[in-house]
């Protein structure tokens, strides 16, 4: 045992480094989620809308993102997104565009499975109040989907944290970047992959202990 | 931007090797590192998710749910840094590892946790009964777990199994970070070297998918083997990525 000194780490450094790194995957997990949740609603709509084409369109494209690894999806949008839009894009901008076409896909899987969840007496009986499709979808069923799917949405939103440490790939600065950095800088590069590991295991664990006691407490009573 | 597919016959610098058979030997190894994974996976997931329903013996579970929070919430590429860099300096007997192993553990711990999961899933969701049963016949915890539970338990769990298996095939790209010669390696390396980067990530991606639905078709294959006659198994849901 030994050789690993974890003195080296000190405010001056988290706050130099790391601070930064860690406020960029907060940010990317926050945004990706939302847009996340946003495009997979839409992507889940699209499936279970009965129109063919919208549904053929929104079944390749999750099953596609799918069946492809993260770090892949990563590097692919790193490569094309310069080409579509004509000029070079930062990696934290290619990352963010990134994982929200990329969750989108997961997204709306819980999605879809939370909008089939719900009876399908509330949508006749929406029906029956002479609601159209859309009244039907944003004053009934989605917002009983919503409630029935948060934990699961939460527990994605967790491994999504995880995931974006492997912006590692196009080299953004998130959290693992910053430990990295100011490991190499100060020669302490085992210290400061430990001290990684151990605050993602701290903001996760701490996460998904929140997320069981809201499960407790939100789950509708039948 | 015109198509240029012969870029995969072009020589890749190392003497006599085209970069479709650089990329053929990437896949090799992308294989390797994921069934090797595969085996660590299953046997510790196998073994960590029955530890946690041996409820006589608290300290078993309790060590096992250690287990499973520790591997599930550590992001998988800190964890193959973890076992590259900092587990060989802390125990020095480590520092003689080829990578490719370092990684396969790293992999197959990290699958091993949401294996136990659905496990422990799988026999909870039995009927009290079967282990009753097991007892009745005289059975010692480890036969009722051999012959009684686990059969039925890995049974139930095969859909969620099966999406677990394809995540670990996904997941073996992380292991470009400590340069084992996988496809998500050559696809970087290959991309900066030919400037081809679309024509190679295709090949890639195209890869990546066929391996996948090879798996989806290997696990429906062996779901179809074990198969109970009249027994029905209702899916469950595996999440993540």
């Amino acid at each position: 045992m030994g050789g690993l000194d974890l003195t080296f780490v000190s405010w001056d450094i988290i706050s130099k480094f790391v601070l930064g790194g860690f406020m960029f995957s907060i940010k990317l997990t926050i945004i990706a989620t939302i847009g996340g949740i946003l495009f997979g609603t839409i992507l889940a709509l699209m499936r279970l809308s009965g129109n063919k084409a919208l549904t053929v369109i929104a079944t390749v494209y999750v099953n596609g993102m799918r069946s492809v690894p993260l770090v892949m999806v990563i590097l692919w949008f790193f490569l094309l997104v310069p080409l579509i839009t004509g000029r070079p894009v930062g990696a934290e901008l290619s990352a963010t565009i990134t994982f929200i076409a990329f969750e989108a896909a997961y997204f709306s899987e819980i999605m879809r499975a939370g909008i089939q969840s719900i009876p399908r007496g509330q949508v006749h009986a929406g029906q029956a109040l002479g609601m159209t499709y859309s009244q039907n979808m944003r004053l009934v069923v989605l917002p009983q989907a919503f409630r029935n799917m948060l934990p699961v949405l939460l527990t994605q939103t967790i491994i999504l944290f995880q995931d974006t440490s492997l912006v590692y790939a196009i080299g953004a600065y998130d959290l693992l970047k910053g430990f990295v950095t100011a490991g190499k800088i100060y020669g302490r590069p085992e210290e400061a992959y430990l001290m990684a590991a151990v605050l993602y295991f701290v903001v996760c664990f701490g996460l998904s202990a929140l997320v069981k006691r809201l499960q407790n407490k939100i789950a509708i009573i039948r | 931007m015109a198509w240029d597919w012969q870029v995969f016959l072009n020589d890749d610098g190392s003497g006599g090797r085209t970069y479709l058979q650089w990329m053929m030997d990437a896949w090799g190894w992308t294989v390797s590192v994921a069934a090797s994974a595969w085996v660590v996976a299953m046997v510790v997931g196998a073994l960590v998710g029955t530890m946690r329903t041996l409820t006589d013996n608290p300290w078993l579970v309790r060590l096992a749910n250690v287990w499973v929070e520790l591997f599930r919430n550590i992001p998988l590429l800190v964890q193959i840094f973890l076992w590259y860099f900092v587990v060989p300096k802390i125990f020095p007997v480590m520092q003689g590892i080829p990578s490719f192993v370092l990684v396969v553990f790293a992999l197959g711990f990290f699958t091993s946790a949401r294996i136990a999961e659905q496990v422990r899933a799988g026999i909870q969701s039995l009927p009290k009964g079967q282990r009753y049963a097991g007892m009745a016949m005289g059975f010692t915890t480890l036969q009722t777990y051999r012959y009684v539970l686990l059969p039925m338990a890995f049974r139930i769990i095969l859909p969620p199994l099966t999406s677990e298996s394809m995540n670990l095939l996904k997941n073996s790209s992380v292991a470009f970070a400590v340069s084992i010669a996988e496809l998500t390696m050559f696809a970087m390396q290959a991309q900066e070297e030919t400037s081809r980067g679309i024509e190679i990530y295709i090949a890639v991606t195209g890869l990546y998918a066929i391996s996948a639905f090879a798996v989806n078709r290997i696990m429906s294959f062996i779901e179809k083997r074990v198969q109970i006659p009249g027994y029905v198994v209702a899916g469950g849901a595996g999440g993540g990525h």
